[in-house]
Protein backbone atom coordinates (compact mmCIF):
# COMPACT_ATOMS: atom_id res chain seq x y z
CA UNK A 1 0.00 0.00 0.00
CA UNK A 2 0.99 3.64 -0.61
CA UNK A 3 2.10 6.04 2.01
CA UNK A 4 5.30 7.32 3.29
CA UNK A 5 8.61 5.82 3.29
CA UNK A 6 10.88 8.35 5.27
CA UNK A 7 10.29 11.85 6.47
CA UNK A 8 12.38 15.08 7.60
CA UNK A 9 12.06 18.50 8.54
CA UNK A 10 14.44 21.29 8.72
CA UNK A 11 13.96 24.70 10.77
CA UNK A 12 16.02 27.32 11.29
CA UNK A 13 17.98 28.43 14.44
CA UNK A 14 17.07 32.31 14.43
CA UNK A 15 14.25 33.53 15.97
CA UNK A 16 12.16 37.34 16.68
CA UNK A 17 9.66 37.90 19.49
CA UNK A 18 6.46 39.33 18.87
CA UNK A 19 7.57 42.12 21.67
CA UNK A 20 10.80 42.99 19.20
CA UNK A 21 8.80 43.87 16.26
CA UNK A 22 5.30 45.57 17.95
CA UNK A 23 8.05 47.52 19.67
CA UNK A 24 9.84 49.09 16.33
CA UNK A 25 6.32 49.74 15.02
CA UNK A 26 4.36 51.04 17.81
CA UNK A 27 2.08 48.09 18.09
CA UNK A 28 0.34 46.53 21.10
CA UNK A 29 2.72 43.05 21.67
CA UNK A 30 -0.09 41.33 24.36
CA UNK A 31 -2.94 41.93 22.25
CA UNK A 32 -0.90 40.36 19.37
CA UNK A 33 0.41 37.46 21.13
CA UNK A 34 -3.11 37.24 22.50
CA UNK A 35 -4.76 37.53 19.08
CA UNK A 36 -2.64 35.61 17.25
CA UNK A 37 -1.84 32.97 20.06
CA UNK A 38 1.86 33.79 18.86
CA UNK A 39 5.03 34.46 20.95
CA UNK A 40 8.01 34.38 18.24
CA UNK A 41 8.54 33.19 14.68
CA UNK A 42 11.68 31.60 12.89
CA UNK A 43 13.81 33.84 10.77
CA UNK A 44 16.49 32.50 8.14
CA UNK A 45 19.91 32.79 8.34
CA UNK A 46 21.33 35.25 5.47
CA UNK A 47 22.62 32.37 3.87
CA UNK A 48 19.32 30.37 4.04
CA UNK A 49 16.32 30.01 1.63
CA UNK A 50 13.96 27.96 0.25
CA UNK A 51 16.55 25.60 -1.75
CA UNK A 52 18.76 25.20 1.12
CA UNK A 53 16.09 23.99 3.82
CA UNK A 54 14.23 22.12 1.33
CA UNK A 55 17.86 20.14 0.91
CA UNK A 56 18.09 19.83 4.77
CA UNK A 57 14.74 18.29 5.25
CA UNK A 58 15.38 16.13 2.22
CA UNK A 59 18.47 14.45 3.61
CA UNK A 60 16.79 14.33 7.07
CA UNK A 61 14.18 12.20 5.17
CA UNK A 62 16.46 10.13 3.61
CA UNK A 63 18.33 9.29 6.38
CA UNK A 64 14.88 8.17 7.84
CA UNK A 65 13.95 6.13 4.44
CA UNK A 66 17.57 4.53 3.74
CA UNK A 67 17.11 4.05 0.45
CA UNK A 68 19.23 4.77 -2.67
CA UNK A 69 18.48 8.27 -3.51
CA UNK A 70 19.19 7.16 -7.38
CA UNK A 71 15.82 5.07 -6.67
CA UNK A 72 14.04 8.19 -5.99
CA UNK A 73 11.90 9.32 -9.78
CA UNK A 74 10.64 12.55 -9.04
CA UNK A 75 11.43 15.86 -6.52
CA UNK A 76 9.04 18.73 -6.28
CA UNK A 77 9.58 21.20 -3.99
CA UNK A 78 6.33 23.56 -2.77
CA UNK A 79 6.89 27.13 -2.05
CA UNK A 80 5.84 30.31 -2.85
CA UNK A 81 9.34 31.94 -1.99
CA UNK A 82 11.76 29.77 -4.45
CA UNK A 83 15.12 31.30 -4.62
CA UNK A 84 14.64 31.83 -8.85
CA UNK A 85 11.54 33.76 -10.81
CA UNK A 86 12.93 31.82 -13.30
CA UNK A 87 15.14 28.39 -12.52
CA UNK A 88 13.87 25.53 -10.44
CA UNK A 89 14.46 24.57 -7.01
CA UNK A 90 13.67 20.82 -7.20
CA UNK A 91 16.92 19.97 -9.62
CA UNK A 92 19.12 22.05 -6.80
CA UNK A 93 17.58 19.83 -4.41
CA UNK A 94 17.66 16.66 -6.08
CA UNK A 95 21.57 17.21 -7.17
CA UNK A 96 21.95 17.68 -3.38
CA UNK A 97 20.85 14.18 -2.23
CA UNK A 98 21.80 12.57 -5.21
CA UNK A 99 18.72 11.71 -7.12
CA UNK A 100 19.89 13.26 -10.42
CA UNK A 101 19.68 12.43 -13.29
CA UNK A 102 17.04 10.04 -13.43
CA UNK A 103 14.41 12.15 -11.85
CA UNK A 104 11.41 14.35 -12.30
CA UNK A 105 11.29 17.63 -10.67
CA UNK A 106 9.17 20.40 -10.90
CA UNK A 107 8.61 23.34 -8.57
CA UNK A 108 4.64 24.61 -7.35
CA UNK A 109 3.39 27.14 -6.18
CA UNK A 110 -0.31 27.81 -4.28
CA UNK A 111 0.22 30.30 -1.30
CA UNK A 112 0.66 28.35 1.19
CA UNK A 113 -0.57 24.95 -0.58
CA UNK A 114 2.24 23.85 -2.38
CA UNK A 115 3.75 21.89 -0.31
CA UNK A 116 1.03 19.68 0.29
CA UNK A 117 0.61 19.47 -3.34
CA UNK A 118 3.82 18.21 -3.97
CA UNK A 119 3.11 15.32 -1.34
CA UNK A 120 -0.46 14.60 -3.22
CA UNK A 121 1.37 14.26 -6.78
CA UNK A 122 4.07 12.08 -5.28
CA UNK A 123 1.80 9.69 -4.04
CA UNK A 124 0.05 9.22 -7.44
CA UNK A 125 3.19 8.27 -8.98
CA UNK A 126 3.83 5.99 -5.98
CA UNK A 127 0.24 4.27 -6.17
CA UNK A 128 0.22 3.86 -9.98
CA UNK A 129 3.25 1.82 -10.50
CA UNK A 130 5.36 4.67 -12.40
CA UNK A 131 7.78 5.50 -9.49
CA UNK A 132 9.48 3.44 -6.89
CA UNK A 133 9.55 6.30 -4.53
CA UNK A 134 8.85 9.93 -5.05
CA UNK A 135 9.57 12.96 -2.61
CA UNK A 136 6.96 15.77 -2.12
CA UNK A 137 8.31 18.85 -0.14
CA UNK A 138 6.97 21.57 1.64
CA UNK A 139 9.60 24.85 2.13
CA UNK A 140 9.37 28.81 2.47
CA UNK A 141 11.40 31.71 3.88
CA UNK A 142 7.79 34.12 3.53
CA UNK A 143 8.75 37.34 3.86
CA UNK A 144 5.36 40.17 5.68
CA UNK A 145 5.63 43.54 4.59
CA UNK A 146 7.24 45.71 7.10
CA UNK A 147 4.57 46.60 9.61
CA UNK A 148 1.95 44.42 8.38
CA UNK A 149 0.25 42.15 10.64
CA UNK A 150 2.07 38.89 8.39
CA UNK A 151 5.57 40.58 9.74
CA UNK A 152 4.45 39.18 13.38
CA UNK A 153 4.18 35.57 11.84
CA UNK A 154 6.16 34.68 8.24
CA UNK A 155 8.52 32.40 9.06
CA UNK A 156 10.94 30.09 7.78
CA UNK A 157 11.03 26.09 7.88
CA UNK A 158 10.16 23.00 5.67
CA UNK A 159 9.88 19.21 5.69
CA UNK A 160 10.15 16.43 3.23
CA UNK A 161 8.57 13.22 2.39
CA UNK A 162 9.46 10.37 0.45
CA UNK A 163 6.64 7.93 -0.88
CA UNK A 164 6.77 4.45 -1.61
CA UNK A 165 4.61 1.54 -1.53
CA UNK A 166 7.50 -0.75 0.54
CA UNK A 167 8.29 -0.31 3.64
CA UNK A 168 5.73 1.99 4.33
CA UNK A 169 5.76 3.87 7.48
CA UNK A 170 2.59 5.72 7.70
CA UNK A 171 0.05 4.46 4.75
CA UNK A 172 -2.10 7.09 2.80
CA UNK A 173 -5.76 5.56 3.10
CA UNK A 174 -7.71 8.48 2.01
CA UNK A 175 -6.99 11.74 0.00
CA UNK A 176 -9.44 14.51 -1.01
CA UNK A 177 -9.10 18.46 -2.40
CA UNK A 178 -11.21 21.31 -2.13
CA UNK A 179 -10.60 24.37 -4.10
CA UNK A 180 -12.67 27.61 -4.66
CA UNK A 181 -11.45 30.42 -7.08
CA UNK A 182 -11.26 33.35 -3.78
CA UNK A 183 -8.72 36.28 -4.26
CA UNK A 184 -7.69 36.54 -0.13
CA UNK A 185 -4.09 36.71 -0.84
CA UNK A 186 -2.15 37.37 -3.64
CA UNK A 187 1.14 38.76 -4.55
CA UNK A 188 1.86 40.17 -8.14
CA UNK A 189 4.94 39.60 -10.16
CA UNK A 190 7.72 42.02 -9.26
CA UNK A 191 6.37 42.50 -5.85
CA UNK A 192 8.48 42.21 -2.53
CA UNK A 193 5.73 41.63 -0.31
CA UNK A 194 2.23 39.54 -0.62
CA UNK A 195 -1.01 41.37 0.16
CA UNK A 196 -4.32 40.44 1.37
CA UNK A 197 -7.59 40.47 1.74
CA UNK A 198 -8.09 41.62 5.88
CA UNK A 199 -10.48 40.06 7.03
CA UNK A 200 -11.38 38.78 3.86
CA UNK A 201 -8.79 35.66 4.91
CA UNK A 202 -10.47 34.34 7.41
CA UNK A 203 -14.24 32.70 7.27
CA UNK A 204 -14.48 32.92 3.55
CA UNK A 205 -11.14 31.62 3.28
CA UNK A 206 -9.12 29.80 5.67
CA UNK A 207 -12.15 28.72 7.95
CA UNK A 208 -14.03 27.95 4.47
CA UNK A 209 -11.47 25.94 2.17
CA UNK A 210 -10.38 23.86 5.80
CA UNK A 211 -13.70 22.96 6.67
CA UNK A 212 -14.96 21.64 3.38
CA UNK A 213 -11.41 19.67 2.63
CA UNK A 214 -12.23 18.15 6.41
CA UNK A 215 -15.51 17.55 6.26
CA UNK A 216 -14.82 16.25 2.54
CA UNK A 217 -12.53 13.75 3.57
CA UNK A 218 -14.71 12.79 6.21
CA UNK A 219 -17.52 12.02 4.39
CA UNK A 220 -15.16 9.87 1.48
CA UNK A 221 -13.88 7.75 4.47
CA UNK A 222 -16.93 7.51 6.11
CA UNK A 223 -15.03 8.47 9.74
CA UNK A 224 -15.47 10.79 12.51
CA UNK A 225 -12.98 13.11 14.29
CA UNK A 226 -12.96 10.50 17.32
CA UNK A 227 -11.51 8.24 15.22
CA UNK A 228 -7.93 9.96 14.78
CA UNK A 229 -5.20 9.98 17.22
CA UNK A 230 -3.93 13.20 15.63
CA UNK A 231 -5.03 15.97 13.17
CA UNK A 232 -2.86 18.87 11.53
CA UNK A 233 -4.18 21.80 9.98
CA UNK A 234 -2.53 24.81 7.78
CA UNK A 235 -1.35 27.27 10.88
CA UNK A 236 -0.93 30.89 9.87
CA UNK A 237 -1.20 31.83 13.08
CA UNK A 238 -2.57 29.90 16.13
CA UNK A 239 -5.87 30.83 16.67
CA UNK A 240 -7.36 29.84 12.95
CA UNK A 241 -6.53 25.91 13.61
CA UNK A 242 -7.68 26.04 16.97
CA UNK A 243 -10.89 27.35 16.69
CA UNK A 244 -11.12 25.44 13.37
CA UNK A 245 -10.39 22.42 14.74
CA UNK A 246 -12.58 22.87 18.07
CA UNK A 247 -15.59 23.88 15.41
CA UNK A 248 -15.27 20.21 13.92
CA UNK A 249 -14.95 18.44 16.90
CA UNK A 250 -11.75 18.08 17.56
CA UNK A 251 -10.01 18.15 21.13
CA UNK A 252 -6.63 19.91 22.12
CA UNK A 253 -5.45 16.59 22.69
CA UNK A 254 -5.84 15.51 18.91
CA UNK A 255 -3.90 18.98 17.74
CA UNK A 256 -1.35 19.71 20.07
CA UNK A 257 1.35 17.37 18.82
CA UNK A 258 1.14 19.22 15.50
CA UNK A 259 0.60 22.92 16.32
CA UNK A 260 3.89 23.97 16.06
CA UNK A 261 2.72 28.13 15.27
CA UNK A 262 3.26 29.33 18.63
CA UNK A 263 7.12 29.55 18.79
CA UNK A 264 7.29 28.68 15.04
CA UNK A 265 5.40 30.98 12.97
CA UNK A 266 3.59 30.70 9.80
CA UNK A 267 6.20 28.63 7.33
CA UNK A 268 3.23 28.50 4.36
CA UNK A 269 4.33 25.50 2.40
CA UNK A 270 5.99 24.08 5.30
CA UNK A 271 3.20 24.92 7.92
CA UNK A 272 1.15 21.35 7.86
CA UNK A 273 3.78 19.36 6.34
CA UNK A 274 6.45 20.35 9.57
CA UNK A 275 3.34 19.93 12.12
CA UNK A 276 2.89 16.16 10.17
CA UNK A 277 6.52 15.35 10.28
CA UNK A 278 6.19 16.61 14.55
CA UNK A 279 3.48 14.16 14.83
CA UNK A 280 5.30 11.25 12.93
CA UNK A 281 8.10 11.75 15.45
CA UNK A 282 5.49 10.67 18.43
CA UNK A 283 2.98 8.42 16.61
CA UNK A 284 2.89 4.82 17.46
CA UNK A 285 1.64 1.99 15.27
CA UNK A 286 -2.08 2.48 14.29
CA UNK A 287 -2.51 5.64 14.92
CA UNK A 288 -4.80 7.46 12.41
CA UNK A 289 -3.29 11.39 11.44
CA UNK A 290 -5.56 13.47 9.60
CA UNK A 291 -3.89 16.35 7.68
CA UNK A 292 -5.68 19.53 5.80
CA UNK A 293 -3.91 22.21 4.40
CA UNK A 294 -4.82 25.33 3.42
CA UNK A 295 -3.85 27.81 0.62
CA UNK A 296 -4.64 31.20 -0.10
CA UNK A 297 -6.64 31.65 -3.99
CA UNK A 298 -7.87 28.81 -2.71
CA UNK A 299 -8.00 25.50 -1.60
CA UNK A 300 -7.40 22.78 1.07
CA UNK A 301 -5.76 19.32 0.29
CA UNK A 302 -6.18 16.56 3.44
CA UNK A 303 -5.16 13.23 3.93
CA UNK A 304 -5.97 10.10 6.16
CA UNK A 305 -2.52 8.48 7.50
CA UNK A 306 -2.07 5.18 9.69
CA UNK A 307 1.51 4.67 11.17
CA UNK A 308 2.43 1.01 10.74
CA UNK A 309 4.73 -0.64 12.58
CA UNK A 310 8.13 0.51 10.99
CA UNK A 311 7.32 4.20 12.19
CA UNK A 312 9.08 3.72 15.54
CA UNK A 313 12.03 2.00 14.38
CA UNK A 314 12.85 5.01 11.47
CA UNK A 315 11.86 7.98 13.88
CA UNK A 316 15.24 8.32 15.84
CA UNK A 317 17.59 8.38 12.50
CA UNK A 318 17.34 11.93 12.12
CA UNK A 319 16.84 14.96 14.13
CA UNK A 320 13.24 15.66 15.59
CA UNK A 321 11.24 18.84 14.58
CA UNK A 322 10.47 19.43 18.20
CA UNK A 323 14.05 19.75 18.72
CA UNK A 324 14.71 21.88 16.13
CA UNK A 325 12.18 24.38 17.49
CA UNK A 326 13.05 23.72 20.95
CA UNK A 327 16.99 23.51 21.47
CA UNK A 328 19.65 26.97 21.30
CA UNK A 329 17.33 29.36 19.48
CA UNK A 330 19.15 32.07 18.74
CA UNK A 331 17.01 35.86 19.64
CA UNK A 332 17.63 38.33 17.33
CA UNK A 333 16.40 42.33 16.96
CA UNK A 334 14.57 43.77 14.75
CA UNK A 335 18.07 45.83 13.47
CA UNK A 336 19.63 42.17 12.57
CA UNK A 337 16.46 41.04 11.78
CA UNK A 338 15.71 43.66 9.07
CA UNK A 339 19.70 43.20 7.56
CA UNK A 340 19.28 38.68 7.59
CA UNK A 341 15.76 39.72 5.79
CA UNK A 342 17.32 41.70 3.40
CA UNK A 343 15.11 44.74 4.38
CA UNK A 344 17.66 47.82 4.42
CA UNK A 345 18.49 49.34 1.23
CA UNK A 346 21.67 49.54 0.11
CA UNK A 347 24.30 50.68 -2.21
CA UNK A 348 25.72 48.41 -4.88
CA UNK A 349 28.54 46.88 -3.57
CA UNK A 350 30.00 45.54 -6.75
CA UNK B 1 33.17 36.00 -9.23
CA UNK B 2 31.25 33.01 -10.29
CA UNK B 3 30.20 32.08 -13.19
CA UNK B 4 27.97 29.37 -14.57
CA UNK B 5 30.24 27.15 -15.36
CA UNK B 6 32.29 27.46 -12.21
CA UNK B 7 28.75 26.51 -10.20
CA UNK B 8 28.28 23.31 -12.12
CA UNK B 9 31.77 22.26 -12.10
CA UNK B 10 32.03 22.37 -8.57
CA UNK B 11 28.73 20.82 -8.04
CA UNK B 12 29.61 17.12 -7.25
CA UNK B 13 31.93 18.20 -4.48
CA UNK B 14 30.30 21.56 -2.97
CA UNK B 15 26.40 19.82 -3.09
CA UNK B 16 26.68 16.09 -1.94
CA UNK B 17 30.12 16.21 -0.35
CA UNK B 18 31.80 13.76 -3.36
CA UNK B 19 35.86 13.13 -2.55
CA UNK B 20 37.94 10.34 -4.05
CA UNK B 21 39.96 8.01 -2.74
CA UNK B 22 43.17 6.43 -4.26
CA UNK B 23 42.34 2.76 -5.18
CA UNK B 24 45.95 2.08 -4.85
CA UNK B 25 47.27 3.74 -1.18
CA UNK B 26 43.44 4.66 0.07
CA UNK B 27 44.00 8.33 0.46
CA UNK B 28 41.05 10.37 0.37
CA UNK B 29 41.31 13.47 -1.75
CA UNK B 30 38.75 16.29 -1.44
CA UNK B 31 38.20 18.15 -3.77
CA UNK B 32 38.97 15.08 -5.85
CA UNK B 33 42.08 15.07 -7.54
CA UNK B 34 43.57 13.19 -10.96
CA UNK B 35 46.87 11.99 -9.59
CA UNK B 36 47.33 11.02 -6.01
CA UNK B 37 50.28 12.81 -4.16
CA UNK B 38 51.17 10.41 -2.20
CA UNK B 39 51.87 7.40 -4.20
CA UNK B 40 51.03 8.61 -8.55
CA UNK B 41 48.16 6.56 -8.79
CA UNK B 42 45.73 7.28 -11.15
CA UNK B 43 42.83 5.38 -10.40
CA UNK B 44 40.61 6.82 -8.10
CA UNK B 45 36.94 5.18 -6.38
CA UNK B 46 34.03 8.16 -5.52
CA UNK B 47 33.22 8.35 -1.39
CA UNK B 48 30.94 10.66 -0.03
CA UNK B 49 32.18 12.33 3.10
CA UNK B 50 30.58 12.21 6.41
CA UNK B 51 28.54 15.87 7.49
CA UNK B 52 29.90 15.69 10.62
CA UNK B 53 33.19 16.61 12.53
CA UNK B 54 34.86 18.88 14.75
CA UNK B 55 36.64 22.46 14.23
CA UNK B 56 40.56 21.66 14.09
CA UNK B 57 41.79 25.59 13.12
CA UNK B 58 39.83 28.66 13.18
CA UNK B 59 39.88 32.22 12.88
CA UNK B 60 37.15 35.36 12.26
CA UNK B 61 37.22 37.37 9.44
CA UNK B 62 36.78 41.34 9.85
CA UNK B 63 37.95 42.49 7.39
CA UNK B 64 36.11 40.08 4.00
CA UNK B 65 36.30 40.30 0.60
CA UNK B 66 33.86 42.24 -1.60
CA UNK B 67 30.59 40.47 -1.44
CA UNK B 68 30.72 39.27 1.70
CA UNK B 69 30.74 42.28 3.63
CA UNK B 70 26.98 41.91 5.33
CA UNK B 71 28.26 38.72 6.62
CA UNK B 72 31.13 40.59 8.87
CA UNK B 73 32.48 39.21 11.16
CA UNK B 74 32.32 35.76 10.51
CA UNK B 75 33.94 32.57 10.99
CA UNK B 76 36.31 30.28 8.97
CA UNK B 77 38.29 27.12 10.05
CA UNK B 78 39.46 23.71 8.63
CA UNK B 79 37.26 21.09 9.98
CA UNK B 80 38.16 17.11 10.58
CA UNK B 81 35.45 15.25 8.96
CA UNK B 82 34.32 11.87 11.11
CA UNK B 83 36.77 9.42 8.60
CA UNK B 84 39.46 12.09 8.88
CA UNK B 85 39.19 14.15 5.71
CA UNK B 86 39.92 17.69 6.77
CA UNK B 87 37.73 20.53 5.01
CA UNK B 88 37.84 24.53 4.52
CA UNK B 89 34.48 26.09 5.17
CA UNK B 90 33.02 28.62 6.96
CA UNK B 91 31.39 27.89 10.21
CA UNK B 92 27.89 29.49 10.11
CA UNK B 93 24.89 30.33 12.67
CA UNK B 94 28.23 31.00 15.08
CA UNK B 95 29.21 33.97 16.77
CA UNK B 96 32.86 35.09 16.59
CA UNK B 97 33.21 34.36 20.82
CA UNK B 98 32.15 30.88 20.17
CA UNK B 99 33.98 29.22 17.83
CA UNK B 100 37.25 26.86 19.53
CA UNK B 101 38.81 24.40 18.35
CA UNK B 102 37.59 21.44 19.22
CA UNK B 103 33.94 22.81 18.71
CA UNK B 104 31.41 19.91 17.36
CA UNK B 105 30.11 20.65 14.04
CA UNK B 106 27.44 19.44 11.19
CA UNK B 107 28.13 20.48 7.60
CA UNK B 108 24.35 22.07 6.31
CA UNK B 109 23.47 23.01 2.75
CA UNK B 110 23.85 26.83 2.76
CA UNK B 111 24.02 29.92 0.31
CA UNK B 112 27.81 31.06 -0.18
CA UNK B 113 28.00 33.30 -3.01
CA UNK B 114 25.41 35.08 -5.46
CA UNK B 115 26.44 37.25 -8.26
CA UNK B 116 25.44 40.49 -7.17
CA UNK B 117 21.10 41.12 -7.24
CA UNK B 118 20.61 39.43 -11.16
CA UNK B 119 23.37 36.67 -11.42
CA UNK B 120 23.78 33.31 -10.59
CA UNK B 121 23.38 32.07 -7.01
CA UNK B 122 26.22 29.16 -5.50
CA UNK B 123 25.29 26.72 -3.20
CA UNK B 124 27.42 24.70 -0.86
CA UNK B 125 28.17 23.36 2.98
CA UNK B 126 29.31 25.11 5.91
CA UNK B 127 29.95 23.84 9.42
CA UNK B 128 27.43 24.86 11.77
CA UNK B 129 27.53 24.38 15.47
CA UNK B 130 25.94 21.35 16.67
CA UNK B 131 22.84 21.93 18.05
ZN1 LIG C 1 47.68 6.82 -3.59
Amino acid sequence: MAGIVGYGAYIPRYRIRVEEIAKVWGADAPSYKKGLMLREKSVPAPDQDTITIAVEAAKNALKRAAIPPAKIGAVYVGSESHPYAVKPTGTAVAEAIGAIPDCHCADLEFACKAGSESMFIAFSHVKSGEMEYAMGIGADTSQGAPGDALEYSASAGGAAFIMGTKDVVATLDVQYSFMTDTPDFWRREYMHYPRHGGRFTGDLAYFKHVRGGVEGILKKSKMKPKDFRYCVFHQPNGKFPTRMGKELGFTEEQYRAGLLVPTLGNTYSGASPIGLSAILDEAKPGDRILMCSFGSGAGSDAFIFTATARLPKIQGRARKTRDYLDTNPVYLEYGAYTKFRRKILKNVED
Amino acid sequence: MITPPVVRRNTPQRYRLEANKCAKCGKVFFPPRLVCDACRGRKFAPVTLADTGKVVACTVIRTPPTGFSDLSPYCMGIVELKGGTRIQCQIADCEPERVKIGLPVTLEFRRVQEDGESGVLAYAYKAVPAR
